[in-house]
């Protein structure tokens, strides 16, 4: 049975082939993964929120989606991946609870969806797949031997992207 | 780390007399509607790193169903009931009148129930803490998801994480006299809000 790798809230992880990165219950946050198929070393990031420009103090950038993926990116390319390989994938977004005036803090989930397309764009690095937004939380983890990442949920089963 | 959080040994003391006073109501409130005797355990008052709060319910996959309401006031906040799974089927059975058991899946009129569960608890409580402080706050209507707990607290945790790393949580458990039932009830004060609710008491 291949290492099985937890990632917290925000935290981040990179590993390589056979490891499998998990990170358990996002709701509103984002589990973004990079991943280099020929090296097979791939990271995965659970961010909180989309600026760190936005926020007052923090010790932790792997919270915010602007500082955490140059953080990862940098410790996947010191594991030996090669930048122009990387892809991404990520999974979560979504607004737990419905309210008729919901606040922007309860519609974070899209704000960090954003937040990290854009970091990935910036970055130079293909996003290759998404399942994001709705009302229900997910519990993701990436297969560092194929780059498989698989979403599960609680009422909707789960599915790889 | 903001400075709000540099708490002394007495503030901390009176946050978890207000917990104390707030949840004891709460817990009288619970007792009466469903007719059991409902212990719970002396309010936690802890600043933890934002990211343990999901342990403290079992972990983030740990399948709850939670209760989530704004707190609007002087000193805003949210308030956060969650249930395991087992413990809310437990709960609605006994309000619905059902056999225990009977429930597997919560239907418009059960989430309904446990809405005005979390809407009493909250009444109750905040009503406590206004005898206390004189801060007068109101909740907002509830609202209900079954999921992950770690998805869950994601609403409550993700304001805290703008303006730090830790949270103040004031939780208590509420237990069931035949185990039946185990809920946290969690008052998470909007940064700002701590500083408005320590001044209220007076405690240096």
């Amino acid at each position: 049975m291949a290492g099985l790798i937890k990632v917290g809230m925000a935290d981040y992880k990179v590993g390589r082939s056979p490891s499998i990165l998990i990170s358990y219950g996002l709701g509103s946050c984002i589990g973004v993964s990079l991943y280099d198929p020929v090296s097979k070393i791939g990271g995965l990031l659970h961010i909180m929120l989309p600026d760190s420009r936005q926020a007052r103090a923090s010790d932790n950038p792997a919270k915010f989606a602007d500082t955490g993926l140059p953080l990862m990116l940098n410790d996947v390319l010191a594991q030996g991946a090669n930048k122009s390989r990387l892809v991404a994938k990520l999974a979560g977004g979504a607004q737990m609870f419905a309210f008729a005036n919901a606040t922007d803090i309860m519609k974070v989930g899209t704000r960090n969806v954003e937040a990290v397309k854009q970091v990935l764009r910036t970055m130079g690095i293909k996003l290759l797949a998404e399942d994001t937004g709705g009302n229900y939380g997910r519990t993701v983890q990436i297969d560092l031997s194929n780059g498989v990442y698989k979403v599960k949920t609680i009422d909707r089963g789960e599915k790889d992207i | 780390m903001s400075d709000e959080f540099n708490l002394s040994v007495n503030q901390l003391d009176a946050l978890r007399e207000i917990g104390n006073v707030g949840a004891g109501n709460s817990a009288t409130a619970l007792s009466q509607i469903i007719n059991k005797r409902i212990d719970m355990n002396v309010p936690k008052v802890a600043l933890v790193p934002i990211e343990t709060v999901p342990d403290i319910v079992g972990g983030p996959d740990t399948i709850v169903v939670g209760v989530f309401l704004r707190v609007y006031g002087k000193a805003p906040g949210n308030i956060l009931f969650l249930l395991p799974q087992k413990s809310a089927f437990y709960l609605v059975d006994t309000l619905m009148g059902r056999e225990h058991g009977t429930t597997r899946k919560l239907d418009f009129m059960d989430e309904s129930a446990l809405m005005e569960i979390g809407n009493i608890l909250s009444g109750a409580y905040l009503n406590a803490f206004f005898t206390f402080t004189q801060i007068s706050m109101l909740p907002s209507i509830p609202a209900l998801a079954m999921d992950m707990a770690g998805a869950i607290l994601n609403v409550v945790l993700v304001q805290l994480g703008q303006m730090g790393d830790q949270a103040l949580v004031i939780e208590t458990e509420f237990l069931a006299e035949d185990d039946g039932i185990d809920g946290h009830f969690f008052l998470v004060p909007d940064p700002g809000s701590l500083n408005t609710i320590i001044r209220s008491v007076g405690v240096e």
